[in-house]
């Protein structure tokens, strides 16, 4: 890409006869680009992939990221000129690399909101589209034959019963993939797999796109990185390393990682405000660890940063979990096996880069396992514990059928929410997304209260 | 590699070490000690084969070996006081054999290989010392299966419920060789309460996170814990590797032993656990009163009642939602393997190296054969004394290899070597040439263009 002048070649697919809509962003276009644009198209994209995140950690289901990365695309990735969107869309992308290519938490995260962004645009193409993108990444994957077809009809027909379609007909088309190129597929058991091959149908070849996608930009990543380091940087110090560099800081969206309002929670208030301010899955883990002395890890990791995010600063934390531990393993043991992890958590140790609190769709989505404390309580428990648990909260009557209703229905969060509410007398209008937003809303309304009995 | 996951290593390496000592059902003439243990590494250890493993052919003549490749693993040594030490590297046998006699460790652990030699890391960038191979592993305990069994609780085993680990393995390892397609596999007793897994496929080493936990996820049903009561949930009919599971494997296994070994319906606390897991009232209701009345049959109650169970289940009789696999979920919650997720998820994750002693058994940690796995018998592993004594018997008669040979640990070093490491290195050194191979045609293409 060249930046006013324009003189490079680029072999980027010009004389292809399919263009697909979705570009591969696979080498930097001969376009020229002026300053200003460089920067407000780098802007806008970045809008788009915050609000992606920023959905993703609300909890957002699938159709709804869908129906909210369409959204965005439109409000943010227009242009005037039709001729000029696509080119906008590979500008910005190129940009952003350079942003996001310097560390690698930036990478991380521009990895994985670019990958959500393409699958979700992926989606709303035609199958021509699609069938487009997969010629053009040339993926060397053999169609089942019909011969073929009939040995494995009866498991693949297994698959999609199990995962609740109509059995496949012999004209779906499936396509033996390593089940390597479709992690995502395999984990949820969504294709039939025989001596390492997935048996990709074509209404799932999004994920082996995907895959595609994601292994070629994470490279392409690396290889921007070196670039950046060894030239761009310096070539560009007086025009475009400033603009780069302010830009990777230009937007942040709701972060918990470093406690913000109601700052600091000392250990000799900490379980009176655990009764009142952490929400059940909170509550949960701590009484657990009053009670047991331990935590294995996902409930040391959820609770932990949980009170990293609410202002427990690192000396108390660590004085808090050595005060457990050490009654179960020794103090000593606490020294030498878990101190680390806790300042590592609060970014002490290791690549000092802080831990961000859980979000509600994390620790929802995650899968505790025997002994596991951590998790979500209203999609983790069995109803009769949940409603233990509940009534310890001091919810009955109807505010907890209420409450049950919703997480049977799978509405865990807005459970959550109907909990708040009972247990605070007041309104939660935003709902719950976010551990460390229950104890903030909570804390406030507890504040307001005092307020108003002691004017 | 991030902090997190040296952390769950070492939570791993914790687990035999946390709880307090408790009797055992099985019996051990002399506990273990760090004598006995000395005894072994000099005389017994197989060194040599476990650094052919380890090496998977590198440390041939061929010039496409990668003669860094052994010397890139990270070793720990657990010592006798609770020490361990990580990111040990050897490069040879003498090494290897040279730091165990000197150290004496209690327990060996085998992490992964890296970009650069461990023991050197600090001299590395963070983003220069990464893992780059490792076997995919499994780890299977016996005390996560509390909630099921009731002739033993946490690290006690007995003949009744060790049969939960025989139909693990036999589960695990079909869907690891037919489903995935892995050849290389190795089960391992872990000398207590369960048993480890090692799939060394060149293909399964190169693995990267993402995809070991597709396939943990994939291997991965039963989801509870004392908090939720339905253990194991399912949406529709089974995918085909549970079908295959359930059918070939864990029915007959729940149906015709565990229901009687556990006694699964013999009162009322355990059937209500089984009745917990069904959804509808009306079904629950006819079944408690079918069973209150507790007039003799010349069934036995197990039969009986599981009978009645199933028949009223099956019937038709009742439509309701989320009761139609209900048979089907008592089975897998019951019986399925239940995998230690975060073990197999992780590169960089340590597990126990085969041939250890456990040393609150003195058990060795022998490979089991998947093929003849309902053979293995926990209180018959050989034991550090029972070993030793062999040794003192047989002494003055042989020497060197044949030592071990001849003891009671011989035939495992024998199933080991001829079924596990041979075809393993086999297929290492055909690797090897034929990546060479098109290295060198690579090169030569690059060449001529
Ligand atoms: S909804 Fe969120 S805050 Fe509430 S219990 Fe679940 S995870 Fe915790
Ligand atoms: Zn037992």
């Amino acid at each position: 890409m060249e930046i006013v002048r324009s003189q490079r070649k680029s072999s980027f697919p010009s004389s292809d006869i399919v263009v697909p809509t979705i570009p591969l962003y696979r080498s930097t276009p001969a376009l020229e680009v002026r300053l200003e644009e460089f920067e407000l198209y780098a802007v806008q994209r970045l809008r788009v992939l915050h609000g992606i995140s920023d959905g993703l950690s609300r909890g957002k289901k699938p159709d709804e990221i869908q129906k909210l990365v369409k959204d965005l695309w439109k409000v943010n990735m227009m242009h005037p000129d039709a001729s000029e969107v696509v080119n906008k869309d590979i500008i910005s992308h190129f940009v952003l690399r350079l942003v996001y290519c310097r560390e690698e938490e930036l990478r991380k995260w521009f990895l994985s909101m670019e990958t959500t962004l393409f699958c979700n645009r992926l989606q709303l193409e035609t199958p021509e589209a699609q069938r487009a993108l997969w010629d053009e990444f040339g993926l060397p994957y053999k169609a089942v034959s019909i011969a073929e077809y009939e040995s494995v009809k009866d498991k693949l027909n297994q698959v999609a019963r199990a995962i609740g379609q109509s059995s496949s007909s012999a004209d779906t088309i499936f396509y033996k993939v390593p089940f390597e190129e479709v992690p995502d597929l395999v984990a949820k058991r969504k294709v039939f797999v025989q001596k390492g091959i997935a048996y990709v149908a074509t209404n799932q070849v999004i994920s082996i796109l995907m895959t595609q996608y994601r292994s070629h930009l994470s490279k392409a990543l690396a290889l921007t990185y070196r670039k950046w380091n060894s030239m761009i940087r310096e070539q560009e110090k007086d025009r475009l390393t400033p603009i780069v560099e302010a830009l990777s800081t230009s937007y942040l969206g709701p972060d918990y990682s470093q406690p913000r309002e109601y700052a600091e929670l000392s250990l000799k208030d900490i379980d009176q405000v655990a009764k009142r301010s952490f929400p059940l899955c909170m509550r949960h883990l701590f009484e657990k660890l009053r009670e047991d002395h331990h935590l294995k890890h996902g409930g040391r990791m959820q609770l932990g940063l949980f009170l990293k995010g609410v202002g427990l600063k690192l000396d108390d934390a660590l004085a808090f979990w050595k005060a457990e531990f050490s009654r179960k393993v020794g103090a000593d043991r606490f020294d030498k096996e878990y101190a680390y992890s806790i300042r590592h958590n609060y970014g002490k140790e290791g690549k000092r880069t802080d831990y961000t609190p859980y979000s509600c769709q994390k620790i929802i989505s995650s899968t505790p396992g025997v002994g596991d404390h951590h998790g979500c309580p209203y999609r983790h428990f069995s109803l009769e514990n949940l409603r233990v648990a509940l009534a310890k909260m001091g919810v009955g009557g109807r505010a907890l059928e209420e409450v049950i209703d919703k997480t049977q229905n799978r509405h865990y969060q807005l459970a959550c929410t109907l909990t708040f509410e009972a247990v605070h007398g007041a309104s939660c209008d935003a709902g719950v997304n976010h551990p460390n937003q229950y104890y903030i809303d909570s804390k406030r309304i507890m504040e307001s209260k005092n307020n108003s009995k002691s004017p | 590699m991030t902090m997190e996951e040296v952390e769950n290593g070492r939570d791993d390496m914790l687990i035999d070490g946390i709880e307090p000592k408790q009797n055992q059902n099985i019996e051990i003439p002399e506990e273990f000690n760090a004598n006995y243990l000395r005894a072994y590494y000099a005389k017994l250890f197989p060194y040599t084969d476990m650094f052919k493993w380890m090496s998977y052919g590198n440390d041939g003549r061929h010039p496409g070996c990668d003669q860094s490749y052994v010397g890139r693993r990270e070793i720990s040594f657990t010592l006798e006081n609770d020490i361990y030490t990580r990111f040990l590297s050897f490069n040879s046998i003498t090494e290897l054999e040279k730091a165990i006699k000197e150290k004496c460790p209690f327990k060996i652990d085998i992490g992964a290989v890296y970009s650069v030699d461990p023991a050197k890391k600090d001299a590395y960038s963070q983003n220069a010392f990464t893992p780059v191979e490792r076997e995919l592993v499994f780890d299977i305990d016996i005390s996560d299966y509390d909630d099921v069994r009731f002739c033993c609780s946490g690290a006690n085993v007995c003949s009744q419920c060790w049969p939960l680990m025989t139909v693990a393995i036999k589960v695990i390892d079909t869907a690891l060789r037919d489903d995935f397609g892995f050849n290389h596999i190795l089960w391992v007793y872990s000398g207590r309460r369960g048993v480890h897994c090692w799939v060394c496929d060149g293909k399964a080493r190169r693995l990267n996170n993402e995809q070991r936990a597709a396939i943990t996820e994939y291997l991965h049903v039963y989801k509870g814990n004392e908090n939720s009561n339905k253990k194991v949930s399912l949406m529709g009919p089974l995918h085909p590797f549970l079908a295959r599971s359930y059918t070939e494997v864990l029915k007959d296994f729940f149906e015709e032993k565990f229901i009687y070994s556990q006694e699964l319906f013999s009162n009322e606390e355990r059937y209500e656990k089984i009745l917990e897991m069904i959804p509808e009232e009306s079904v629950t209701s006819e079944l408690r009163g079918k069973w209150l009345d507790n007039k003799r049959s010349r069934d036995d109650v197990n039969m009986a009642r599981w009978g009645h169970l199933k028949q009223l289940l099956q019937s038709g009789k009742h439509k309701a939602q989320g009761i139609r696999r209900c048979v089907e979920e008592i089975v897998l919650s019951f019986t399925y393997p239940r995998l230690d997720k975060e073990v197999s998820k992780h590169m960089n994750h340590l597990l126990k190296a085969p041939f250890c002693v456990h040393p609150k058994t003195g058990h060795v940690c022998i490979p089991i054969d998947p093929n003849h796995c309902e053979e293995f018998d926990p209180s018959a592993v050989p034991t550090l004394s029972k070993l030793l004594e062999e040794l003192n018997r047989g002494g003055l008669r042989s020497e060197g290899e044949d030592e071990l040979e001849n003891t009671s640990l011989g035939k495992s070093i024998r199933y080991f070597r001829s079924s596990f490491l041979q075809p393993l290195l086999k297929s290492c050194k055909e690797e090897i040439e034929s990546s060479y191979a098109a290295k060198t045609q690579q090169s030569k293409n690059t060449l001529s263009w």
